[in-house]
């Protein structure tokens, strides 16, 4: 494959060409915070955490869908870019109701973590407190829309990886939601295998298998990557 | 000179006071470094002026309205102490539904009352608001120490700053936590 030269964060690099800045980045150990992007599934650039600062535009751009090009000259840890992190992590609290005291994935979100990592104490943007549903009328599984933050790794993962389809997504803005088959209850779906991917890919406590209780969800979200990995080894 | 410290609980469970006490005999350091002249199990007087007040719970009513912003008026630093304080938390489950369909679940409809159940009102009763608030939507917080309830250690670790004239960073110290 072809090399091209660029650089990130003041380090030169020689890089193959067709990969994205957040693959680039991986590879060299310089750390993206992500929350949409997920190993084995496309990406979308949903979530805007994974912004960087390219030198010659004054847009930010989304590491995980911008593609490397000769002699970019990309930052990552910019003081703008942190600032522009918290907001946005910010947002995903103050959007839905994530009440962690209560919620199956406590001690085990991403969501959280993501808090921890750029220093959330408060939230300064006012609460929405929408109204959200809740179906629990799967026989194995919840969606609980409360504590969604529309990364669309489910929505992927089921038509990507499992090829079934069921997960899709209506309305625009604070409106948005994930529905099942035509925005019918999940229990309903004719699409859906009962797979349990979009469960384990779930960054929040959003997807769960019943009878979980508060605090105590575990997930293996490297199922996926691994599935994706041996599929394309054609074992 | 020593400082004044004083807590306070609004909308809350009492869970961040019994964090609080769970510094054990750290509260001994405390006491020497600040007098604790107001806490919740202690007189009904009214909130005096502080260095440093410790505000658990969220707005939930007229009355903790009023107090608020008394607090703030009166306190040097103003710390919201646990999510009910900085996020609303389990108390703000009630904000997307109607607060008449919510009294009227718990004192008339609840299967525990027998179909007995009357709306209480008598006079002296705090008035539930139409959304709960975390502290920061009401009034200018200085310190925000998130948790449910937020670990013993850290409550120490941000009086014991405090009190020393530092400045508490919990991002720093990785002291934050949620739920």
């Amino acid at each position: 494959m072809a090399k091209i030269p660029l650089t990130i964060d003041g380090k030169p690099l020689e890089v193959d060409t067709g990969k994205t800045i957040l693959e680039v980045c991986k590879e060299n150990n310089i750390e993206i915070l992500t929350m949409c992007h997920f190993e084995g599934i496309g990406d979308v650039g949903a979530c805007r955490l994974c912004l960087v600062e390219i030198e010659g535009t004054t847009k930010l751009l989304p590491a995980c869908t911008t593609k490397v090009a000769a002699n970019q000259v990309i930052k990552t840890n910019t003081e703008k870019l942190k600032k522009y992190q918290k907001i946005t992590t910010e947002l995903f609290f103050a959007e839905r109701n994530h009440i962690c005291a209560v919620c199956v994935a406590d001690g085990n979100c991403e969501l959280q973590d993501l808090g921890y990592k750029v220093g959330m104490d408060h939230v300064r943007f006012p609460y929405l407190f929408p109204k959200a549903e809740v179906d629990t009328s799967h026989p194995s599984y919840v969606m609980d829309h409360n504590r969604c933050i529309m990364c669309t790794r489910c929505v992927r993962v089921c038509s990507e990886v499992e090829g079934a389809h069921n997960w899709g997504v209506k309305n625009r803005g604070v409106e948005v939601r994930i529905i099942s088959d035509f925005d019918t209850p999940w229990g309903d779906s004719t699409t859906c295998t009962s797979c349990s991917k979009c469960v384990n890919v779930c960054p929040t406590g959003a997807l769960w298998p019943k009878a979980t209780v508060q605090g105590q969800l575990v997930k293996n979200p490297k199922m996926v990557s691994e599935l994706v990995a041996k599929r394309k080894m054609n074992l | 000179m020593k400082k004044k410290l004083a807590t306070v609980w609004l909308g809350g469970c009492s869970g961040c006071h019994m964090s609080l006490l769970d510094i054990d005999e750290r509260i001994l350091e405390v006491v020497k470094l600040a007098d604790i002249v107001k806490c919740p199990i202690v007189d009904g007087k009214e909130f005096p002026p502080v260095d440093i007040a410790l505000v658990e719970g969220s707005v939930t009513s007229d009355e903790h309205l009023q107090e608020l912003l008394h607090i703030r008026e009166v306190s040097k630093v103003l710390i919201a102490l646990g999510d009910c304080a900085v996020t609303a938390n389990v108390t703000g489950m009630r904000n997307y539904l109607k607060k008449e369909d919510v009294l009227d679940h718990a004192y008339v409809k609840a299967v525990s009352n027998d179909q007995q159940g009357k709306m209480p009102g008598h006079p002296a009763l705090l008035k539930l608001r139409d959304k709960v608030l975390p502290l920061q939507e009401v009034v200018h917080v200085d310190y925000a120490i998130p948790g449910c309830p937020p670990p013993a250690d850290t409550i120490f670790y941000v009086l014991a700053e405090l009190l020393n004239d530092r400045i508490p960073n919990l991002e720093q110290e990785r002291k934050l936590k949620y739920g």
